[in-house]
């Protein structure tokens, strides 16, 4: 088995909307495989069908090799995930939300493995209490928690970090990186927020309108070498269209008259800043510019891909 | 799964609204009939009184609970249709659904899973009319012989003759009310926010029973194919002598509204797309 999980050729259209178009990727056991995409990109209606929730027009999905479909559901006893909000219900409390879930996985879990769990996702002390009394950082780890309790190949975690403050998010990152290194799960992450998928994924997947844009190696696609900067100067008409046609041509990669982004090596820098001042430019900032907008623009040079209109 | 089913029904507040008003109701009744129930009876009386000479206990245990069940039997289907109606549209609005159907469980039997749910909600609530509206009864009004005063008939049954009737009506109340929740179901796996089953539930019942009790010959003509016309079947059991063949046919009517509502159910739930 090369793939614990791998989709072919996915395909939905709501209406006239196609949301996911042809998409196929494959996932090895051990990745953390990011899945990146803008809001509206198609990330959550792909992972539904992954789960069984949406049912593609076209393609099929595969869970270790077996193809998934309305009477081989028992093969998402090999996969846990939570997909947007992580909802439960809140008049009960977390502990027997997550019994009740691991029940329903069909799974035999006793009493230590529960609290095993608590453990491991950082609620011990709390799991009694009523999950309408949890922040949204502890519903998330209690999402975590019912996604792994019946022990899964597979976590498939939709966008973990959402709403949570930049404590709350370290503290996630770091438990998706214990549960991959600590144990042994394979981790599908979706992302909006490039830098998230940076720290964590070893392969990723990168989509736009429903469609593959780039898939591979996190280190490999990343290319640290190169990077974008963007570059704000006071008001300058011309600057940015004299850029373009000195040397500096081949790293600008868009601008207009107060701002340039360019793909580049970091330490070319200082050169091309010199240039700007000696041709008229006033500096005001420069920036590594490191998401996800910035990330496209350097794979199309394509401004309407990046921001996601037409 | 049916008895985690069970256990998130029965750890929501809101399931008891239910058991509340039945109590609240049963109450209100009882406690009118304790007060002015003798000016109730000559006024049902007056005419019956003239022709025939009545004696003995006749506010009895027996009647009052006839009375309770012709209030209470017509809003029942109201309080089922809270817990049926919610059974797949709450779990939708609440983000469960997407959560449960992650899980390698069979949308099918999810959905059966959630009828039995909603089929013992509906049965503990019959015996908790019983025992509230029958029990209580008979405590507070000791038991006798019962009339059963019809607009153009009354039927007078024994006292050794009226028990077995009781337990019929609430097996056929059960029947009925099941067909309820079987269309409170459906219309759940319709929605992604319970109001709307719920509501919609309680329109349909109530738009069907009018159109059930209305003397049109338009209606005359829908009226055997009405849940409705069936669900009061239960008070055939206190005809003498009692109607069967009727009966019985209007069971099977409402037993195969019920596996209707619910094959419905199971083929539109099997290839709904999830996107709550």
């Amino acid at each position: 088995m090369e793939h614990i999980l791998e989709a072919r050729q996915l395909t939905k259209t709501f209406g006239s909307f196609r949301a996911v178009d042809q998409l196929s990727f494959g996932i090895k056991p051990g990745d953390i495989y990011g899945f990146l995409g803008q809001n509206g990109a198609g990330k959550s209606t792909t992972l539904r069908m992954v789960l069984g929730l949406i049912y593609p027009d076209n393609g099929s999905v595969y869970i270790k090799g077996e193809l998934l479909n309305n009477s081989s559901r028992k093969l998402l006893k090999h996969v846990g995930a939570i997909i947007e909000r992580p909802d439960m219900y809140g008049y009960l409390s977390g502990r027997d939300n997550l019994k009740m879930f691991a029940r329903i996985s069909g799974s035999k879990v006793d009493s230590k493995r529960l609290d095993e769990v608590f453990t491991i996702v950082g609620l011990k002390g709390r799991e009694q209490d009523k999950v309408r009394a949890y922040s949204q950082g502890m519903k998330q780890r209690l999402g975590i928690a019912i996604a792994m309790v019946h022990n899964p190949d597979l976590l498939i975690l939709d966008e973990p970090t959402n709403g949570l403050d930049p404590q709350g998010i370290a503290d996630m990152r770091q438990l998706i990186l214990r549960l991959s290194k600590e144990f042994g799960k394979t981790i599908l992450i979706s992302s909006h927020l490039l830098y998230e998928i940076e720290q964590m994924a070893t392969r990723m997947i990168i989509i736009n309108r429903g469609k593959k844009i780039v898939e591979g190696p996190t280190r490999d696609l990343l290319r640290p070498e190169e990077t974008l900067m963007e570059i704000d100067f006071l008001h300058n008409d011309a600057i940015t269209s004299l850029m373009q046609r000195s040397e500096w041509g081949s790293v600008f990669v868009s601008g207009n008259e107060t701002q340039a982004v360019v793909k580049m090596h970091p330490e070319q820098m200082p050169r091309l800043n010199n240039w700007l001042v000696a041709n008229g430019a006033q500096v005001l900032e420069i920036r590594s510019k490191h998401s996800l907008e910035a990330y496209f623009l350097s794979l199309t040079n394509d401004t309407h891909a990046a921001t996601g209109t037409v | 799964m049916l008895r985690l089913e069970l256990y998130k029904i029965f750890r929501r507040p809101r399931t008891y609204i239910s058991f509340a008003i039945i109590t609240a109701i049963t109450f209100v009744i009882q406690l009118a009939m304790l007060v002015d129930g003798s000016s109730f009876m000559d006024f049902a009386l007056q005419g019956v009184g003239e022709q025939f000479d009545i004696q003995g206990n006749v506010l009895n245990g027996y009647l009052v609970t006839y009375l309770i069940l012709q209030s209470l039997l017509i809003h029942i289907p109201l309080l089922v249709a809270l817990v049926a109606g919610d059974a797949l549209a709450g779990e939708a609005n609440l983000g469960t659904l997407r959560l449960l159907l992650t899980k390698p469980v069979s949308r099918a039997k999810l959905v059966l899973v959630k009828f039995a749910g909603s089929l013992l909600y509906t049965l503990l609530l019959l015996i908790w009319l019983a025992v509230v509206g029958l029990g209580l009864s008979l405590i507070l009004f000791g038991d006798g012989d019962m009339i059963n005063l019809k607009s153009d008939a009354f039927v007078m049954l024994l006292r050794d003759d009226i028990m077995w009737r009781y337990m019929a009506a609430f097996g056929f109340a059960a029947l009925a009310m099941t067909s309820v929740a079987a269309l409170a179901l459906l219309l759940s796996a319709f929605a992604d926010n319970s109001i709307g089953p719920i509501i919609s539930t309680m329109g349909i019942i109530v738009v069907l029973t009018i159109l059930s009790n209305l003397e049109l010959p338009l209606f005359n003509i829908i009226k055997p194919y009405l849940l409705t016309t069936h669900m009061i079947g239960w008070k055939g059991f206190f005809d003498d002598p009692v109607p069967y063949e009727a009966i019985q046919h209007s069971a099977i009517v409402l037993l195969a509204y019920t596996i209707l509502f619910v094959a419905i159910t199971v083929l539109y739930f099997n290839k709904k797309d999830i996107k709550s």
